[in-house]
């Protein structure tokens, strides 16, 4: 794998070109082969959309990054997955820190229900010691992620309230706002305006939109219009395989491939 | 308006039979009736009872009979009606037996709920509901002859049927209780907090403490509750149990009496309307506040958590 400088505001550190990538994954619930023989490398920095009609295995795919499909006991997995170019399956690889690297938001906005103040601080309660976590760097901790979504001005008079209380729009973001402080590399979405009425999308994209290059997000949606929107690249897959990988206009203007032409049509899915 | 609009307005073209009608009153009514009762129930267990022990509450020197602890019931010359000793006894192994059973039946719930899956889970469950159908005499059975002799053989007490056991017992009795509820409360928690802590690198005791036990507080809070209830009404067991002696204890292997056992063993000696059994049915008064009151703080515990 190539290593590449400079991309995003981040000049002093080298970045890879790739920060997720799979060779030759399958994936099987029981008996079900869910994913079959997938190849993707995924570039660092941008947002790429995975797309595709129901059941054709994007969220178990998005699942594999952080290895959360592993809850349910019955998935078996063969070949490789690669974040940050190490090999998650590894077996000296921390479940722990993969997941402060990649973080991930979910179809339905689900803070916990705690305060929003503890929503953000709960990634660095999980992982620090509580003796050092001062008050202060908690609440610079908070300001911060909070800032980065948007969030700060309309909350910050009520970082007490019950995260569960607010707007879903308001849930979604803090959502994306409580993977911040374990500085993540990766943010998956998975449907992640799929609970939003047209505004919460507009504002979600938006989100998305400020912290690309800071981060790598790979998002799973259901909504042409959203990949084409927010995606600067995207995969098509279809049964459990990646039909096509490219540019998102490549994709939607020309794609290679009639199955996904058909898709983008709309004549199945 | 047209003329045919207001007929229809006049007339729902779907009319329905008067036996239909009918029917859906009566079972409307039937269904009223069944919640009703509940209250009716209620109110009438109080009043019998009450009523029973209403004649001698005027007669009685109530700071004496709550805080001393002279129970003398039969004597001849100086009857004295002391409930303090009880109160004290019942209140104490209460207590004791929440102390093992509170944390022991919520541990076991989130065992059950969260990190045991399939048959494990499966037989753990059923094993805990045996657990709850052992009648409360046979309970008795094992603290008169089994822990009995373990306390008095491995344990610094002069005597085995004490406050230990009987807390011991009640603990294991109230235990599957707070169990069922317990992990009704956890299974409750919506899962996607559990993905959300776990995608964030939660190990899984932190996803329990961090979010499923503030997520699932109302219902375990309940649950223990529901354990103090049962734990407070039980008779038969603290009866065979704790050593039925009128006494405040010192320490854990003290004996002690409680309210319902004292009922239990003397109500059967009484003569009907006599003082010392319309004593008895004041104490079924008492044990009745008490139960009331421990409800009444679940409530306003349960609403308070709720309004935050």
């Amino acid at each position: 794998m190539t290593i590449f400088t400079g991309y995003s505001g981040d000049l002093s550190q080298p970045k890879l070109e790739y920060s997720l990538a799979t060779r030759g994954l399958s994936l099987w619930y029981d008996q079900f082969k869910a994913l079959d023989d997938i190849t993707i490398s995924v570039k660092t920095g941008i947002i790429t959309s995975l797309i595709g009609p129901s059941g054709c295995g994007k969220t178990t795919l998005l699942r594999c990054f952080n290895r959360i499909n592993e809850r349910y006991g019955n998935v078996t997995v063969k070949g490789e997955v690669t974040v940050m170019g190490r090999n998650i399956y590894d077996p000296d690889v921390s479940l722990i820190e993969l997941r402060k690297t990649v973080g991930m938001v979910f179809q339905r906005p689900n803070p916990l229900p705690i305060s929003v103040y503890e929503n953000v601080v709960f990634g660095l309660r999980l992982h620090s010691e509580s003796s050092a976590l001062k008050r202060s760097l908690l609440d610079a901790a908070v300001e911060k992620a909070l800032t980065e979504v948007g969030l700060w001005n309309d909350l910050k008079d009520h970082l007490d309230r019950k995260a569960t209380a607010l707007q879903l729009e308001q849930q979604q973001k803090l959502c994306v706002a409580r993977l911040l402080p374990l500085k993540p590399e990766i943010i998956l979405l998975d449907e992640p305006c799929s609970a939003l009425d047209v505004n919460g999308t507009r504002a979600i994209e938006e989100l998305m939109f400020s912290l690309k290059g800071r981060y790598t997000m790979l998002i799973v949606t259901h909504n042409m219009a959203q990949a084409r929107r927010v995606g600067d690249e995207c995969i098509f897959m279809l049964l459990g395989r990646v039909i096509e990988h490219g540019r998102t206009e490549d994709i939607f203007l020309n794609p290679r491939d009639p199955r996904t032409a058909e898709y983008i049509e709309g004549r199945y899915g | 308006m047209t003329a045919s609009q207001t007929d229809n307005l006049k007339r729902p073209r779907m009319a329905r039979s008067t036996a239909a009608i009918f029917g859906e009153r009566i079972i409307e009514l039937l269904i009223r009736l069944c919640g009703v009762s509940a209250i009716v129930f209620v109110f009438g267990i109080f009043l019998f009872v009450l009523r029973e022990g209403a004649p001698l509450i005027g007669k009685l020197d109530w700071t004496k009979v709550l805080f001393s602890q002279e129970w003398y019931p039969t004597s001849k010359g100086n009857v004295r009606y002391g409930v303090g000793a009880l109160i004290v006894g019942t209140l104490s192994v209460t207590g004791l037996a929440m102390l093992f059973a509170v944390p022991f039946g919520i541990g076991a719930a989130v065992f059950v709920s969260e990190f045991s899956t399939g048959k494990v889970k499966e037989t753990l469950k059923i094993v805990i509901e045996m657990l709850a159908a052992i009648p409360s005499i046979v309970w008795g059975f094992i603290g008169l002859s089994v822990m009995n002799r373990l306390i008095q053989e491995y344990l610094p007490a002069p005597v085995g049927l004490n406050l230990l056991n009987g807390a011991i017992l009640l603990a294991l009795m109230s235990v599957p209780i707070i169990v069922s509820i317990g992990e009704d409360a956890l299974k409750a928690v919506p899962d996607s907090y559990r993905e959300a802590a776990m995608a964030m690198g939660a190990t899984r005791w932190q996803t329990v403490y961090r979010v499923l036990f503030p997520a699932a507080r109302n219902g375990l809070l309940a649950a223990a509750l529901l354990g103090v209830g049962r734990a407070i009404g039980e008779t038969m067991a603290v009866l065979m149990a704790t050593g039925h002696a009128v006494n405040i204890p010192k320490s854990i292997f003290d004996p002690i009496r409680t309210l319902t056992a004292t009922i239990a063993a003397e109500l059967g000696e009484t003569a009907v309307g006599s003082d010392h059994y319309r004593m008895l049915f004041l104490i079924g008064v008492l044990l009745f506040s008490i139960t009331f009151v421990v409800n009444l703080l679940a409530d306003l515990a349960v609403r308070g958590v709720r309004k935050q």
